[in-house]
């Protein structure tokens, strides 16, 4: 990515690209997997995700690991336990 | 142009003379000058700007929206939230409310929002005070926003109104502080000539008109205003990667204010006949002077009285008032004081460790110069302190005699005015 200079870029550090580009989930340590045959599809993780970053489709639920930033919110409220966070990197 | 036969758009017979104090003559200003937000809060020391600006409201005088906040913080808070969405928006404060404030101002400039306040300079606590020097003026120095620094009742009218036309114009958009002395100017009643409302609202162009910025997400320019139309993300993080970038923008709008400070200042002049130096500063007898003394706000008035007196007896001496202290006009008063011998520079703010913050520009601004003047840098006037003319007559003849001997020693570079040894 190529950075702009100062007479690129407008006035008051407004932003001036779309929100969706910045990949916030570059900043995380943990990665939520969910197994999905312990899911029962109740939402809890969907309703909680502070991102949100839980994608529901009508038929699986999954991580939007572009923006999902590890928290581990979803694992903890998850009722049957199907989401388990794994370090990212291989646990270094 | 001849100057016996220019004359103004708006003669003396065609405006108003009134009666007002510095404050009254702010709010009247501001109520001319089609403002749509005005948010303050009046915590002692407060000045009656918005006290009065609030009975025009009250009086159904305005339009303006008036919002009685709780803090000085969430004064200037909602004055960006105003200011953000398109408004033209107005605030007053002075000492420990403006030192409140501070947070909020570098938002305000650092958003390129163009938002006026009048401060009311006044000393900080502690001791508690609420008398008149530039201790709060100097707490907001490098916060981004251009400080004009009025002498008179009639300029702080003038230069409330043209403070909206430097701060809206789209090279600049960065906001603008007008400065009185706190009493001296506040608080004094002069006679002044005002506009009619016509006049101002044709000088100003109307309500604020909004510039415009590209994004990636909008195929055309939009307004730089918060429209739910077309949104704008204003506030944004900006890590290494761009703040350097949009800070660099802030420091080039500000060396454009110089230029447009400049021209605002003769607009004006055509309009009203009245005129303050370039509009950067106002030098009185210069031309062939040896000792300057430059001074900021009020005592210029009572300076260059004295100094007058002095040019009867034949002392080449000349005063050089500062009116724009950011942008500091760093080359127009090395070109002004190059040629003088000695040069005092009177600061009405101590600053513990270091020298007058007038003192230091001064000094910074002739230092690429090959021939130059001894500075010496004078505090005065702390806590309200009165400068009297006698003051200024003490002063003027020691620096005579600092001339005469032709150097200064390193320990006699700052000194006191008018402090009990």
């Amino acid at each position: 990515m190529s950075l702009k200079s100062w007479k690129e870029i407008p006035i008051g550090g407004v932003g001036f690209k779309l929100s969706t580009e910045i990949k916030t989930g570059e900043w995380r340590a943990l990665r939520p997997i969910i197994d999905q045959n312990k899911c029962t599809k109740c939402l809890i993780c969907w309703l909680f995700c502070p991102e949100p970053a839980i994608m529901w489709d009508g038929v699986k639920v999954e991580v939007d690991y572009d923006y999902c930033k590890g928290c581990g919110i979803c694992a903890h409220e998850c009722p049957v336990k199907a989401i388990s966070m794994v370090p990212e990197f291989g646990g270094e | 142009m001849n100057i016996l036969e220019f004359k103004p758009k708006y003669p003396r017979e065609k405006q108003i003379m009134m009666l007002l104090n510095g404050d009254e003559a702010v709010a009247y200003a501001t109520k001319q000058s089609y403002v749509d937000v005005v948010a303050a809060y009046p915590i002692t020391p407060q000045t009656i700007i918005v006290e009065r600006f609030s009975e025009f409201v009250a009086n159904g005088e305005v339009h303006t929206e008036f919002i009685p906040v709780e803090s000085e913080h969430s004064a200037m808070s909602a004055c960006i939230g105003a200011a953000a969405t398109g408004a033209r928006a107005f605030t007053s404060t002075c000492s420990q409310g403006l030192a409140l404030m501070v947070e909020t101002l570098y938002i305000a400039s650092g958003l390129r929002l163009p938002i006026v306040m009048a401060v009311t300079n006044r000393a900080l606590s502690a001791p508690i005070n609420i008398h008149g020097d530039h201790s709060d003026a100097y707490l907001m120095r490098d916060s981004g926003w251009v400080m004009l620094f009025v002498e008179n009742v009639q300029e702080a009218y003038d230069t409330t109104i043209q403070a909206f036309r430097i701060a809206e114009h789209p090279e600049v958009q960065l906001p603008v502080s007008v400065h009185l002395d706190g009493f001296f100017l506040s608080h004094t009643m002069e006679n002044l000539y005002v506009l009619p409302d016509e006049a101002v609202y044709e000088f100003l162009g109307g309500p604020r008109k909004l510039v415009k910025v590209k994004v990636d997400y909008f195929d055309e320019e939009v307004d730089y205003a918060l429209n739910p139309a077309k949104p704008l993300s204003m506030g944004m993080l900006a890590f290494y990667d761009y703040y350097f970038e949009i800070k660099t923008q802030q420091v080039e709008a500000m060396k454009r204010a110089e230029k447009v400070i400049v021209e605002v200042n003769e607009e004006w002049y055509k309009l009203t006949g009245r005129r303050y130096g370039d509009g950067l500063v106002d030098p009185y007898a210069m031309d062939d002077a040896d000792i300057v003394i430059v001074v900021m706000g009020s005592s210029a008035s009572t300076v260059r009285s004295v100094v007058k007196k002095f040019r009867e007896k034949g002392v080449k001496v000349g005063v050089l008032r500062v009116r724009s202290f950011r942008p500091f006009p760093h080359k127009t008063i090395a070109r002004l004081l190059k040629e003088a011998k000695l040069v005092a520079v009177l600061d009405r703010a101590a600053s513990p460790g270091s020298m007058g913050a007038l003192y230091l520009d001064v000094i910074s601004s002739l230092y690429m110069e090959k021939e130059k003047p001894i500075v010496i840098n004078y505090i005065y006037g702390l806590g309200g302190r009165d400068l009297s003319p006698l003051l200024v007559f003490k002063l003027i003849e020691e620096l005579a005699e600092d001339l005469k001997r032709g150097f200064v020693p390193e320990e006699k570079v700052v000194r006191y005015l008018g402090v009990r040894e």
